[in-house]
């Protein structure tokens, strides 16, 4: 046998360092056994996780965090299986991951072997693009169109199957010098006519508003939002996806529109006579009842998937392109025009503002605190005093992840992580590995419930294992609080299976792990506690008994229209 | 409504199961469907007719186009376009009918494809309704068996097939050369 032929594994590994590939996130099993001999010679880092399922919202993390496609690994059959909640999850938020998963010999595929599963037809649905591999002459291909697919255009999660022999067959490594894909459009540019109208409706409208999402996240395209935004001076909100997008503190920021948004951002919304949306996909947790969305308002819409254009909210003027493209051509229309148009409607624009800072006055998002309880809303208020608008925030789904969404100030992109279109239980402690991973230098808060939280401890023995200085706090209220704020709101308080009792004692349950946990309970002593967790060289498990019954407010209940919103609980009637 | 939807696609494992994985989740109906290699091997041409809200097919043709396999997607419901279908239909009959079964199938410009002494198998195509009364025709004359093909359409339009060029991959490849000579 020549010397230089290669194993698929081996071609496979040297595909992967090809595309800079720094780590995997994964866990080994009988079919990648051949993968895992010949990653023991390699200098790519391979992170084992404790449940496939973290591997995917480990390599989300990383990816969020870095805009770098994230890379997990599982074996055939049940550690495909589990990687499946991943994918989808990275689908609903466009990020880009690639996975690679082990599948059962082809001559035994089809027979119901050992550990086998239909992989590529369960993950159909769930990837932006699958493939299988049976040949290992498709191998470097295939790894390089994933890896493209994965990054460009609207970024999403690609899905690779090999199959054992594939990995086991030897063969001379031939580097891959391009791909092609001649179904695979990518519209980046946008249309140079568009864009002219566009600055043209933008200095016409009197209320104009952006609606900015996580497309400027993926876009790395914040520089260019800022400008834009600037240039109009128009009141922006930034999605549950695009937070930190534009910064927290920045003068035009409104926060988050949507189910829990801002009164303001709302408001604004339903007033406004200009949506210019960018990167956004008119979700409907953003849009409330849909027929009473924006009433008044044209749409300007861009987005690099064209299918997302009308798809929910017809646009009046659609640009297909990429964000980090067209925007500086907006503003360059913009600038042209600005002689002839700018300051046209000054008066307008300038009621518009006063309008929003009022609606800012009467209803802020402010941090409710008391004397008795640890009130979450006062613990986010904490968490971002010690954050400062810089810390990389990890969330999981639920209650917790609206306080930190509404309360924790994001000043650069791809701080805040979270799970939005998905909304998938346990993704926060898993992703807050994948973000440390990437981010040694940074100060990761990994903020989650006691339900999430009880879905992602086995990944407490990963973060131990590498010392991950993680700081995670469990906004602890004894219940699965969203779903118990519907069940209160609109099921008649009947408090069906949400009550979480039994929830361990962390400072044994970290100590068993070999570092520190500690339950607070006290208002004096929580941000004490929390600056003891942050100054702790190594991870911190932090559990925050806060008040069981608070919910969050505002809320637009749903099916509402945006400006129908409920700002605070009921008060109870007095008898 | 109906909309008739052509596809042309690379010819690659799992391309059905893409388009049809799509249509179910997105909620579409597919009435019929058909697929065939075209002319170069490594490409096939689907006809697809689906059930939706006249509002959602703009939508139906952007998702399809989505698809990394699909290289054009064109919604020729509208044309201009050919659409046809194939049938093939056994009648049983009775001897004292056989030569009114065999007018009416002239009518119809259906071939006899097979005779035996219980009746005819025949084939014809046509447009959808057309062959929608051909069977009701049938039935008249006995009891009939029925297979067809699903519409299959070509599009009179002279669209630009537009594809993406290749991509060259970063000199990194060169790094990976270097590696291999080191192993």
């Amino acid at each position: 046998m020549s010397s230089n032929l290669l194993s698929g594994a081996k071609i496979l590994l040297h595909c992967l360092t090809a595309e800079n590939v720094e780590c995997i996130f994964g866990y080994p099993g009988g079919v990648t056994l051949p993968l895992y001999d010949a990653l023991y010679d390699y200098p790519i880092k391979h992170i084992l996780v404790r449940h496939e399922q973290n591997a995917a919202f480990a390599a989300q993390g990383y990816a969020r965090t870095t805009g770098k496609v994230g890379v997990c690994c599982a074996t055939s059959g049940p550690g495909a299986t589990n990687l499946v909640t991943g994918l989808v999850d990275a689908m609903m938020d466009s990020i880009p991951i690639v996975a690679l998963t082990g599948q059962v010999s082809s001559k035994l595929m089809g027979s119901d072997a050992f550990q086998e599963a239909d992989t590529f037809g369960i993950t159909r649905s769930a990837t932006k693009h699958n493939f299988l591999v049976k040949n290992i002459a498709d191998l470097p291909q295939v790894i390089h169109e994933a890896f493209y697919l994965a990054a460009s255009g609207r970024p999403g999660p690609v899905l690779v199957d090999i199959t054992k022999d594939a990995f086991q067959a030897q063969a001379h490594y031939v580097p891959v010098t391009e791909i092609h894909l001649p179904g695979y459009k990518v519209y980046s540019e946008g249309h140079a006519g568009q864009i002219r109208r566009a600055a043209q409706m933008m200095w016409e409208a009197e209320r104009p508003f952006m609606y900015a999402g996580g497309g400027v996240i993926a876009a790395n395209a914040s520089v260019e939002l800022r400008a834009l935004v600037e240039a109009l001076d128009a009141p922006t909100v930034c999605t549950l996806m695009g937070l930190g997008a534009l910064p927290s503190e920045h003068r035009n920021f409104i926060s988050m529109p949507g189910m829990h948004g801002s009164y303001a951002a709302n408001m604004a919304m339903s007033g406004t006579d200009l949506i210019i949306a960018l990167g956004v996909r008119f979700d409907d947790r953003v849009t409330g009842r849909l027929a009473a969305f924006a009433p008044h308002a044209k749409v300007i819409h861009v987005d690099i998937d064209p299918a997302e254009i009308s798809k929910n909210r017809t646009a009046d003027l659609p640009i297909v392109g990429d964000v980090k493209k067209v925007m500086p051509k907006l503003l360059n229309e913009l600038n042209d025009l600005a002689a002839a148009l700018k300051g046209k409607n000054a008066g307008a624009r300038q009621a518009w503002w006063q309008q929003i800072q009022q609606w800012k006055e009467e209803n802020p998002l402010a941090p409710i605190q008391s004397e008795t309880e640890i009130k979450p809303q006062h613990l986010m208020a904490e968490i971002d005093k010690l954050s400062g608008g810089r810390a990389i925030v990890t969330s999981d789904v639920g209650q917790h992840q609206m306080w930190s969404a509404q309360l924790i100030r994001f000043n650069e992109p791809r701080l805040w992580i979270n799970s939005g279109g998905l909304g998938s239980m346990g993704f926060g402690l898993p992703a807050a590995i994948g973000a440390q991973f990437a981010r040694p230098d940074k100060l990761v808060f990994s903020i989650v419930g006691d339900g999430g939280f009880q879905m992602s401890i086995p990944e407490l023995a990963t973060i131990a294992n590498h010392a991950l200085p993680i700081k995670i706090i469990v906004m602890n209220n004894g219940y699965l609080g969203m779903v118990r704020q519907w069940q209160e709101l609109f099921y008649n308080n009947r408090l069906s299976e949400v009550a979480l009792t039994s929830f361990p004692d962390v400072e044994k349950l970290a100590g068993a792990y070999g570092f520190k946990g500690r339950t607070v309970s006290s208002v004096a002593e929580m941000p004490q506690a929390l600056k003891d967790a942050v100054n702790e060289p190594g991870p911190f498990l932090l559990n925050v008994k806060v008040s069981p019954f608070e919910n969050v407010y505002p809320m637009v209940p749903a099916g509402g229209a945006l400006n129908e919103m409920v700002l605070r609980p009921p008060q109870p009637v007095e008898v | 409504m109906q909309q008739i939807i052509s596809l042309l696609m690379e010819n690659k494992p799992g391309a059905l199961m893409r388009v049809t994985g799509l249509l179910s989740q997105r909620g579409y109906n597919i009435e019929s469907l058909t697929v065939a290699r075209t002319f170069d091997p490594t490409l096939s041409r689907m006809t697809i007719t689906v059930d939706v809200e006249p509002s959602t097919r703009a939508q139906v043709i952007k998702q399809m186009s989505k698809l990394v396999n699909v290289l054009q997607a064109t919604d020729v419901t509208d044309g201009p376009a050919v659409n046809r279908e194939l049938m093939l239909i056994r009648v049983k009959t009775s001897q004292p009918n056989r030569t009114a079964v065999l007018k009416e199938a002239e009518i119809f410009h259906a071939r006899v494809v097979d005779s035996t002494t219980e009746g005819f198998c025949l084939e014809a195509t046509g447009d959808s309704e057309k062959l929608d009364e051909f069977v009701d025709v049938m039935r008249g004359y006995g009891e009939i068996e029925v297979t067809r093909s699903g519409m299959v359409a070509m599009s009179l339009d002279n669209k630009k097939l537009r594809l993406s060029a290749p991509v060259p991959l970063g000199a990194s490849a060169e790094e990976v050369l270097e590696l291999q000579g080191a192993d």
